[in-house]
């Protein structure tokens, strides 16, 4: 029936109603979107596209296809060759792409995307492929003479492996999978860093994120309940530190924490702690939670307060007068008020924690280390294969938690100061 | 929260023991920041008070590490102090050029931060907006995804993002590119860089700006006969300004304090503050850091004050009242 009626009425120039409205609709919805439009393709070509980048560059490397063409093709040809003992038609096409590496001086990338699986293999093809010229058939006995290693199961599965341009191997050695000489397998105890080190990561930030909320809640309580004055005076104390450079609250933490610091200073002058046996509080893992603690804690403050700050005074007042303990005020009425804050908070830093960097790497020493340094770590030793599916790893944990926090909270709703 | 009349003794303790803890957490927050204040006047190479400077004897400080901000790299740092010594330090000193740098790439940075984002938020804020959620995603994403996955994404990706320097398009924009004419290695690529990373604050204070904008001045000034332009300089630019401005500010913040991406994507001569002071602390840890600290702090205080002037402005214009 309502439907009837606007295709009835028209407009002055005789367009039925119904389709001049969705034009104009559709011309405001235009106009709204080319105004976002210059910042999107920005943020595309500068942000996003490099990202993408990388995460291709996590399942993809050509070091050793593009530079091994015989043996590739054997592989094409021979899919299901038994690597315990491939055949001399195999070391041939070995012997002839060894060649062609010294030749072509690409030992090093075809080593090193070997070395990716089959970890100290950059050496065995530098000296193969000097000495693959000299080599007379049977290839097979005379690089097994030359060195045995070339017999490894686990290298030809390797190699094997590395003939196609994309592989899935990185993310393998990232989550501390080791290809050995029957196919992938989980890595031993000890050789589990990657792991221990992502499950570290998310222990710590959650620690981290728990001690913030227990310092965040009272402060942003008394924020919330003083007068507009006086809460705005001590506003400042929480924003000064947001606003100052975070290379200066962690040299502030250095200077205070370290052995010679200011704190360890202090309990010698005071006498609780001997000159011998001063606290070691910087460049361990200590000094990470501590600074960082210190950096995030204005991220839980901010939504913490927003919230409390609007919660009506009157709601506790009607419980105690109801006869609530001021214990059971606190915990039924407002404590489940302030679940919006806690949880907007506690996201908030603990996706902050997760993908920290900076201050791990200064104050944090040889164990205090997060899985963000790891991936700096893999980088500078030019791992970048390695440091990008990790980081990949990492991403798509955030982007969970991205996505959690924008349905409970919603992505519109943070805001500074 | 004051106590009320009726507080038993077991509240009143409480409610003590609670006001102890927020005194303790406010000087948490506070003291390490203020702390490096007096260190950096230690007449010591030490990170630490001396006993001269817990005194308060005069002689247990000095300028020196001040002083090493403008002779640190510079030619000749023990000649008389003359015009040209100052000359010198200006272009020579390690610090001042990293501060150069710094205010460089930032103010880039900001003013392409805050045109685009605050077009972007004019858009976002429509009610028309399609996909909204979905972009809104995107555009807040450089606060949240990790700074390292950033920067090894932009490292991958920005050496490979070159134009030949002997083409047309190389020609032009070759003085911001590096000598291959790539975004890796030059100020062009730290400047966009920071640019992405500043985004994210400015469309978060536009568009809460713009949340409480009142739609119907801008139907009014219409139907008082102003066109499109005149009713946005003339009445939405003057109510968004403020929040136009702590963006920008936020956007600075970033740009001046970021370490990770530089350290990722920049060449030698990109060698900004926060890069030295992380190269500082790595290595020889000297209290010269703590005087740029000290420096640090007095600006944030100014950039503090700044926005939180804005934002007071900025509630009274829409006519908000307290929070």
């Amino acid at each position: 029936m309502a439907e009837d009626a606007t295709t009835l009425l028209k407009t002055a120039d005789g367009r039925p109603l119904k389709a001049a409205l969705a034009t104009a609709q559709a011309r405001s919805r235009r106009r709204a979107f080319l105004l976002v439009l210059p910042l999107l393709a920005f943020v595309l070509l500068t942000f996003l596209i490099p990202i993408g980048y990388m995460l291709k560059r996590s399942f993809e490397h050509d070091g050793f296809s593009a530079n091994a063409p015989a043996l590739v093709q054997w592989f094409a040809e021979n899919p299901g060759f038994d690597p315990a003992n491939p055949p001399e038609a195999a070391f041939a096409a070995l012997v002839q792409d060894l060649a062609k590496m010294q030749a072509d001086k690409t030992t090093g990338m075809v080593g090193t995307r070997i070395n990716y699986t089959v970890p100290g293999t950059i050496s065995l093809f530098k000296s193969g492929a000097r000495a693959a010229k000299d080599l007379a058939p049977p290839y097979k006995e005379a690089l097994l003479a030359e060195d045995a290693k070339w017999g490894q199961p686990a290298l030809w599965r390797g190699m094997y492996d590395a003939s196609s341009t994309y592989t899935g191997d990185f993310y393998q050695v990232a989550v501390d999978r080791k290809l050995t000489d029957d196919g992938w397998a989980r890595g031993g105890d000890k050789e589990r860093i990657y792991v221990y080190l992502f499950v570290k990561t998310f222990l710590v930030s959650a620690l981290i994120t728990v001690i913030c909320l227990l310092l965040a809640f009272p402060v942003s309580h008394l924020l919330a309940t003083l007068p507009m004055a006086k809460s705005s005076l001590l506003m400042i104390l929480v924003l000064l530190p947001f606003w100052t450079s975070l290379l200066v609250r962690t040299t502030a933490w250095i200077a205070l924490l370290q052995e010679q610091g200011v704190v360890n200073n202090m309990l010698v002058a005071l006498g609780l702690v001997s000159d011998g046996n001063r606290l070691s509080m910087m460049y361990n893992m200590t000094g990470t939670i501590v600074a960082m603690t210190h950096v995030l804690l204005p991220f839980m403050i901010l939504p913490l307060y927003s919230v409390m700050r609007v919660i009506p005074p009157s709601y506790a007042r009607a419980a105690r007068s109801l006869g609530a303990t001021s214990w059971t005020t606190f915990r039924r009425v407002y404590l489940p008020q302030t679940l919006p804050g806690i949880a907007a908070g506690s996201l908030l830093v603990f996706i902050l924690a997760v993908g920290y960097y900076i201050t791990p790497a200064l104050v944090g020493g040889a164990d205090g280390q997060l899985i963000s340094n790891l991936v700096s770590f893999h980088m500078t030793k030019s791992n970048w294969s390695l440091a990008a599916a990790l980081a990949a790893l990492l991403l798509v944990a955030i982007l969970v938690l991205y996505w959690v926090y924008d349905r409970l909270v919603g992505i519109d709703r943070l805001k500074f100061g | 929260m004051a106590l009320p009349t009726y507080a038993s003794p077991l509240e009143r303790v409480w409610y003590y023991t609670y006001l102890t803890i927020c005194v303790l957490v406010f000087l948490f927050l506070i003291l390490p920041v203020l702390i490096v204040i007096p260190l950096s006047f230690n007449l010591e190479p030490y990170f630490s008070f001396t006993e001269k400077m817990l005194a308060l004897d005069p002689d247990g400080y000095s300028l020196r590490w001040y002083d090493t901000l403008l002779t640190l790299g510079h030619p000749t740092a023990d000649a008389p102090r003359d015009n040209a010594w100052w000359w010198s330090a200006w272009e020579n000193a390690t610090w001042v050029k990293a501060a150069k740098n710094s205010l460089w790439v930032g103010l880039w940075a900001t003013v392409l931060a805050t045109t685009l984002g605050t077009i972007a938020a004019l858009g976002l804020s429509r009610p028309e907006m399609p996909y909204r959620r979905l972009i809104m995603a995107i555009l807040i994403s450089p606060m949240i995804v990790p700074i390292i996955i950033i920067a090894v994404g932009m490292s991958f990706f920005y050496a490979k993002a070159c134009v030949a320097p002997d083409s047309a398009v190389g020609m032009i924009t070759g003085t911001f590119l590096s000598t291959k004419g790539c975004l890796a290695n030059s100020y062009l690529g730290v400047i966009v860089a920071h640019a992405v990373l500043g985004i994210p604050f400015v469309i978060i204070t536009v568009t809460a700006t713009l949340s409480g904008f009142d739609q119907s001045l801008i139907r009014a000034a219409h139907s008082l006969g102003a066109n499109p332009r005149v009713t946005f300089f003339k009445v939405v630019a003057p109510l968004i300004l403020p929040g136009v401005i702590s963006g920008a500010l936020f956007a600075f913040g970033t740009s001046f304090d970021e370490v990770v991406a530089v350290l990722f994507i920049a060449g030698p001569e990109q060698q900004t503050i926060p890069r030295q002071m992380f190269n500082g602390i790595r290595e020889a840890i000297s209290p010269a850091i703590l005087a740029v600290a000290t420096i640090l702090v007095i600006f944030s205080v100014a950039l503090l004050t700044v926005v939180e002037l804005l934002r007071r402005r900025s509630d009274r214009l829409r006519g908000v009242t307290g929070r």
